[in-house]
């Protein structure tokens, strides 16, 4: 799921400051799990936009807000109110916000910073496990990433850092490698005899472009 | 041919220390702390150490060059992808430079410059094995060199850190990627040393033994809080904390480390944070 968190509100306030009116759009996916595009946030924004004398044209709340054809088609759904509108506030991550910037001419702007592509350990509490790097190294690293859950993105084993096991970064963490050497080792198997060749980036296409269809050409592979 | 290189082959006990370069475009005060390290082998220039950002270190270190002194020029591998690494050593290679030190580097949030973007392209062993491969006469794409340099290349160790196994198996992958010698942290127990050199002595890598003065028993503390690898046992800390005269004290704790390195290790890493001119007293027999 895609984590994100609101805006803070005195500086949406003067993003929003040359519009008088608004139309809103959250989304019924992560953006609602996470509390910051859902049904409550868009009333509470409603509310709070109302409340500094802004109109607020209608709003729409997508199923996917990252459904590039869906957005459109919901847009079309609701062009009176988008049209009464100055400008589209969108309460979604940044790939939302997208699907509705490209399917509108008006100004949109988005009131949440996206942060990562997170796994709930309960609500409220996220945690960052894979950073979508185009080459998945979990086979060889015990099913945990250290391109992510290291702070320093590290293949080869911990760095001078590491502080009794710990991340110096953020001290409440363990070192990734601390766990991938307890899991492993626990495993009875051993990565670390070997040097980990640097990563290959070139598999992080960006921007990224996948198509099920032409998977087999996709270019620049080796 | 590295002289530090020359004078470990030959058995020779070294000594470095480090300098960081300026913090602004003047270069002269860095050779007026190069100046006061007349007694040691090589000077370590460091890359924007703690990721506080400063002059860039091949620059001081050509400026030593000119002036008589042996560099060993710090890289590491927070501020630059393989592309910037590669072409900068080799460049460092046309500045006359024959010494590097591979390290990973400092997170940026520990820094001048919290906000910028970390790199980590590559971590300390996979560019150890760049330099290799650029030693050997291809880059790391494996395309040709039309000439290959020649270094003295190291890397860092931290003998005390723990889990101990994991931080063994780290120093083991540098040493086959091609790490020439280490420059450790600073130590103050010397089983730990003893350990360390167990492991890493198969191999025949030099080990320059980081000695670090005790200025008194508040930097003592502030060592075991905030810097990762490095303890500073009770004993020493009361002997600080009794000592008439700190410093004194933590010169003379530094001697007493720098008698195990004579005896286990094959040289010194002195870090004496602006009292160089201690220097001659902690290398005193």
């Amino acid at each position: 799921m895609i984590i994100s968190s609101p805006k803070d509100k005195q500086k949406l306030k003067q993003l929003l400051a040359p519009y008088a009116s608004i139309f809103l759009v959250g989304c019924g996916s992560c953006a609602t799990v996470c509390k910051v595009g859902g049904e409550d946030e868009i009333f509470a924004t409603q509310e709070w936009l109302e409340q500094d004398g802004k109109d607020v044209t209608g709003s729409m709340i997508l199923d996917e807000a990252c459904h590039i054809m869906r957005a459109a088609r919901e847009l079309r759904r609701f062009r009176d109110q988008v049209k009464d509108a100055d400008a589209l506030l969108v309460l979604s991550c940044g790939a939302g916000a997208q699907s509705i910037s490209d399917g509108c001419d008006k100004p949109v702007l988005t009131g949440v910073d996206p942060l990562f592509l997170g796994n709930v350990r309960r609500f409220g509490q996220y945690e960052e496990k894979c950073s979508l790097c185009g080459e998945c190294l979990l086979n060889q690293t015990g099913g945990i990433c250290p391109v992510t859950t290291c702070a320093k993105g590290l293949l080869n084993g911990p760095c001078g850092g590491m502080n009794n096991g710990h991340c110096e970064v953020d001290i409440e963490r363990d070192c990734a490698w601390v766990r991938i050497y307890e899991r492993l080792s626990h495993q009875g198997q051993d990565i670390f005899t070997q040097a980990v060749e640097p990563k290959d980036w070139s598999r992080k296409f960006k921007p990224g472009l996948h198509d099920l269809n032409r998977v087999q050409q996709k270019g620049r592979q080796k | 041919m590295s002289r530090l290189r020359e004078k470990l082959l030959s058995g020779q006990f070294v000594t470095t220390a480090e300098i960081a370069p300026p913090k602004g475009a003047d270069i002269a005060s860095a050779l007026i702390t190069a100046n006061k390290l007349n007694l040691v082998d090589a000077i370590n220039i460091t890359d924007n150490q703690g990721a506080c950002m400063r002059m860039a270190p091949v620059a001081l270190a050509r400026v030593l060059v000119e002036n008589g002194y042996e560099p060993i020029l710090q890289i590491t591998c927070r501020d630059r992808n393989r592309l910037a690494l590669q072409s900068d050593i080799l460049g460092a290679s046309a500045l006359g430079i024959k010494n590097l030190l591979i390290l990973t580097g400092d997170h940026p949030g520990f820094g001048d410059h919290t906000a910028a973007r970390p790199v980590f392209d590559l971590d300390s062993v996979q560019l150890l094995k760049g330099v290799s491969d650029l030693q050997s006469g291809h880059d790391m794409a494996g395309n040709p060199l039309d000439c290959r340099p020649d270094f003295f290349a190291g890397a860092a160790a931290a003998p005390a850190a723990e889990p101990r196994d994991l931080v063994m198996f780290k120093i083991k992958k540098k040493i086959s990627c091609g790490a020439e010698f280490f420059q450790t942290q600073a130590v103050f127990n010397r089983s730990q040393i003893e350990t360390f050199m167990n492991v890493v002595s198969g191999a025949h890598v030099p080990v320059l033994l980081g000695v670090l003065l005790l200025k008194g028993p508040r930097m003592a503390r502030y060592l075991n809080d905030h810097i990762p690898g490095v303890h500073v046992p009770d004993e020493l800390i009361k002997r600080l904390d009794d000592a008439s005269d700190p410093l004194t004290e933590g010169v003379l704790i530094a001697r007493e480390m720098v008698s195990w390195a004579r005896e286990l290790c094959q040289g010194v890493h002195l870090m004496t944070f602006g009292r160089e001119d201690l220097i001659p007293q902690i290398l005193a027999d």
